[in-house]
């Protein structure tokens, strides 16, 4: 498995041949399905164009809270392996944001522990979100029934 | 004793230090004391810890040694304490 912050960009391709090795040197012959997903800095918000956002995170906090959340995606859905990684610092429009992959022996745990990576990483790593226009710049807020979940999440570690 | 504390995203830009080293009294055992105390330490203070801060529906969170915790926790000295809103990655 592995959880990466950093501010490069990153490369599909080779977190996808990463995810593959380490599911196959695991379990060769019986990693059936790989799903991988790519998030994108969107240029726009419920009140208009933005230039970009503004990634701040806890250096050393966000590492494990992220390494955390992969561990238990592996052991909830009986993945073969996983991966996520996370850009912090200025990023652009229509930039690559962040990453997560999963290995299985079937498509299903595969797609679910994906679908619950990135749910949870919006709820459970120390990371914040401040989006910029040309004038100002914002943090984005989240929703209270997010906050509760967050704090559950990680209690339970 | 001392303790180190780290702010983060709005937190930071209310109370204008990300880390700093605190000196607690004898007297401030939890979490609980040191919002207390830093509550009290300038109005930016006052207002990034809010009156919500540690409740189970609080917009502030806070961490001791990079793990989750909340008002009832126990501080020791050396610990590094954060305050900080809910996360918005993802």
């Amino acid at each position: 498995m592995f959880a990466l912050i950093g501010d490069a960009d990153f490369d599909q391709q080779w977190l996808y041949n990463r995810l593959r090795q380490e599911a196959s040197q695991k379990a060769k012959g019986n990693v059936g399905a790989i799903v991988t997903f790519t998030g994108l800095v969107r240029d726009n918000n419920a009140d208009g164009n933005i230039l970009g956002i503004e990634l701040e995170h806890y250096p050393g906090m966000t590492e494990q809270a992220l390494t955390n959340l992969v561990q238990e995606a592996i052991t909830r859905f009986s993945l073969t392996s996983a991966g996520a990684v996370h850009r912090v610092g200025r990023l652009y429009n229509d930039e690559q944001i962040v990453w997560v992959g999963t290995a299985a022996p079937h498509r299903a745990a595969a797609f679910e522990g994906a679908n619950f990576l990135m749910d949870m990483l919006k709820q459970s790593v120390p990371l914040w979100k401040k989006e910029f226009t040309r004038d100002n710049s914002r943090w984005v807020e989240v929703k209270a029934s997010d906050d509760k979940a967050a704090l559950a999440w990680l209690r339970e570690k | 004793m001392n303790v180190t504390v780290k702010t983060f995203a709005q937190l930071r830009e209310i109370t204008q230090e990300g880390c700093f080293t605190l000196t607690l009294p004898e007297s401030a055992v939890t979490m609980g004391d040191v919002i207390t105390l830093l509550k009290s330490r300038s109005d930016k203070w006052s207002q990034a810890l809010g009156a919500s801060a540690g409740s189970e529906n609080g917009s502030v969170l806070m961490a001791r040694n990079q793990q989750l915790c909340d008002i009832q926790t126990h501080v020791q000295p050396g610990d590094e304490l954060a305050f900080f809103p809910p996360v918005t990655g993802g």
